[in-house]
């Protein structure tokens, strides 16, 4: 019995240091925030009920500078050169309408620079417009036709079971970071090169875009292999809902991922930065039996052996 | 030479060379260990068996970790993490195994001074673990050093910065130890070589020498009591194990090692499997980056008490005052007056001293995480305050003590 109490009086130290230099000290040391949802409170709700054959025609006004790869549209400028325009290479609109929230996207097309919350970063009353014009209704009602984009960009994605982690990933944060762990650049999936002149072309077309990416974001946006264990799934949840929350005046847009895409990127992120960690329960399980098992025996043993002893 | 007959047996042959009979009975089954001991007494198993995780594990990440400033991070993150077959176990192991050993360290020396083990002739035990100690310290942090992710760097920018001795701006010094202006290639090598080479020799060497160091005055006991081992492993010897005071190394005083080091594994994996970020801190998973200083920069969690002896302080004062915890400890069996080599709780005021020290530790480590501001700043400056008085005192308290 004496034993017992002098390993409650190590645990309960263990635990006490324990518990200053990891939950308390994180604690005091960052900031903590909790996820809305991705329910974007602070935008208006879509009133009108969009109608997506109406929409095709008025998607005519996005592919002035956005690709619609799915509906035959390609991009009207390769990456490179978009980004030398716009500063960042404008998104294919493929899978947008199921990547971003309804709701986000409607403001979005109203109102670029407020549903990205870096209105800080462009403000129309000093000249500094946003890439992305706001939205001139061709009619009158401006509410209608925004719907119906919304109704057409979500008619024409693939469905939520279908999109990838890699997918969701690609459209909402792919055209700033790369991940290197998983191959991935600014300006797409880097290919195998037979000829060293290729590899060195497309590194140039890398730089250059990384070049007027960094010009426009006021520094190249980090590469996100291993976030998901320098900044971990909350953090990550958290920073993508609201970028002002823990870096105000970042230069990130709120990129407006719904929920369920969110747990994609995320997805991706654990699979570019922690890919054995279905192996590690798998095996941990296993090693956990072994040691239990082992543990009975080295006590059987233990009693075998003091028997004579006492 | 010796007179060689012709074997009769493997056994026999190896026993004319290596006496490996004779080696067995010292070093195993007549290998006297006192009866009277609780499973504090398995720490030292424990500690060999969790430096054997650290070896085996380190053997193989060196296979594929890559000591060049560009590749370190991948080839610890990348190559070892997710493309090597186990090797995130592998990593997972040393890199808890690395945190954790520290624990069972600070574990171990606590009950050495608590029962008292460092006096009447184990004083050379004490020095030798107090060896072993910064050998471990040494290892840890160059250690850190290899991924080469931003605490890596940042902590040896700082660490080595010390180097500079405040008010001395022995610069020339900081440049030597670095081999460069600023932690670079020949830091992360140099780094490199005494993590995997010197500083384990120091380590092995060590070991055998702390062992040593326990033959003659054997192991204390759980009441200080003093053995007379010969008469009691006479008894053992006759067939009284019941009423021997000491059990023989093997099998007896190793079944119940083995029996902790079994729970102590199951703590162990625990870790290694479901609960390893406490030890391998979030920042390090930035690569390095000599432009960006990380918003807060400290130590793993075992360094952090001296690291909070030296920060309350002026830059010359705060280096004397870490001089000062870092040397200390090794003194403790001169500083020790008293003659009593017993548990703290029957020795007058050592008892509350070594609770005050043991808690004004735990304060030092959780000031010494979180920024150096306000309230935490001022409760670490009395804890480091503290933790230098309580050094001053214990020649006088134990000096006045009271014979048991």
């Amino acid at each position: 019995m004496k034993e017992l109490l002098i390993l409650a009086v190590v645990t309960f130290f263990t635990l006490v240091t324990y518990y200053l230099v990891e939950p308390f000290a994180h604690s005091q040391m960052h900031k903590h925030f909790e996820s809305d949802g991705f329910a974007y409170k602070d935008l208006p709700a879509v009133t009108k009920k969009g109608d997506a054959s109406r929409g095709k025609d008025l998607v005519s006004a996005c592919i002035g500078c956005h690709g619609i790869e799915v509906a035959g549209f390609q991009a009207p400028m390769d990456a490179v050169s978009a980004a030398a325009t716009f500063g960042v290479n404008p998104p294919d609109l493929s899978n947008a309408g199921v990547v971003f929230d309804e709701k986000f996207l409607a403001n979005l097309i109203k109102n670029p620079a407020h549903a990205l919350m870096v209105e800080h970063k462009f403000d129309p009353a000093k000249g500094q417009m946003h890439p992305m014009s706001e939205y001139y209704a061709t009619g009158d009602d401006k509410e209608q036709e925004v719907a119906d984009i919304v109704a057409y960009l979500r008619s024409i994605a693939v469905k939520q079971e279908e999109l990838t982690p890699k997918m969701a990933f690609e459209t909402a944060c792919g055209r700033c970071h790369a991940v290197n762990y998983g191959n991935w650049t600014q300006i797409g999936e880097k290919p195998k090169f037979k000829k060293k002149q290729d590899e060195l072309a497309f590194e140039t077309q890398l730089l250059d875009y990384q070049d007027y990416l960094a010009k426009y974001m006021g520094t190249l946006p980090p590469d996100l292999s291993m976030y998901i264990r320098s900044r971990g799934e909350h953090y990550i949840e958290t920073f993508i809902e609201n970028p002002q929350n823990y870096l105000k005046g970042t230069a990130m847009p709120r990129v407006g991922v719904s929920a369920e895409s969110a747990e994609k990127v995320i997805e991706h992120l654990k699979d570019v930065g922690d890919s054995k960690r279905h192996e590690r329960e798998t095996v941990g399980k296993y090693v956990m039996i072994y040691m239990l098992i082992f543990a009975i025996f080295a006590i059987l043993w233990k009693k075998e052996v003091w028997r004579d002893l006492h | 030479m010796a007179h060689f007959t012709k074997a009769k047996s493997l056994h026999d042959w190896l026993n004319q060379r290596l006496a490996i009979d004779t080696l067995r009975r010292v070093l195993a089954t007549e290998y006297w260990i006192p009866k009277n001991i609780n499973f504090l007494w398995a720490m030292g198993m424990v500690l060999a068996i969790t430096f054997a995780l650290l070896l085996v594990s380190g053997i193989f990440l060196l296979m594929y970790y890559q000591p060049n400033v560009d590749l370190a991070f991948d080839s610890v993150n990348y190559t070892i993490m997710q493309e090597v077959g186990y090797g995130w176990l592998w990593r997972h192991i040393h890199g808890v195994a690395a945190s954790v050993v520290f624990l069972i360290i600070y574990i171990h020396m606590f009950t050495g001074i608590y029962y008292g083990s460092y006096k009447k002739g184990r004083e050379m035990i004490w020095i030798s673990g107090m060896l072993l100690f910064v050998a471990f310290s040494a290892e840890a942090f160059s250690g850190y050093m290899l991924p080469w992710g931003q605490m890596s760097y940042w902590a040896g920018m700082v660490i080595t910065n010390l180097f500079s001795m405040g008010g001395l701006q022995l610069d020339g010094l900081v440049e030597w130890i670095r081999g460069d202006y600023i932690p670079a290639q020949a830091f992360l090598n140099r780094f490199f070589m005494l993590h995997v080479l010197l500083i384990p020799l120091a380590i092995i060497g060590l070991i055998v020498l702390h062992f040593g160091a326990l033959r003659i005055p054997h192991v204390n006991n759980q009441d200080g009591e003093e053995i007379d081992f010969e008469a009691e492993a006479a008894k053992y010897k006759a067939g009284n194990k019941k009423e021997s005071k000491v059990i023989a190394f093997v099998n007896d005083f190793m079944s119940k090692d083995m029996m902790v080091v079994s729970i102590y594994l199951i703590f162990f994996f625990y870790l290694v499997f479901y609960h390893y970020d406490f030890a391998m801190d979030p920042v390090n998973f930035d690569p390095a980056d000599g432009l960006k200083t990380p918003t807060h920069i400290y130590p793993e969690w075992y360094f952090l008490w001296s690291y909070e002896i030296l920060r309350p302080f002026s830059t010359n004062v705060g280096l004397i005052a870490f001089a000062f915890a870092q040397v200390i400890f090794f003194l403790l069996p001169f500083l020790d007056r008293s003659p009593n080599a017993v548990p703290a709780s029957r020795r007058g005021l050592f008892k509350y001293w070594f609770w005050a020290m043991l808690i004004d530790m735990i304060i030092l480590t959780g000031m010494g995480k979180l920024p150096p501001e306000g309230i935490f700043s001022t409760i670490g400056l009395y804890a480091a305050l503290l933790f230098i008085g309580l050094w001053i005192v214990l020649p006088f308290i134990t000096k006045f003590e009271k014979k048991v």
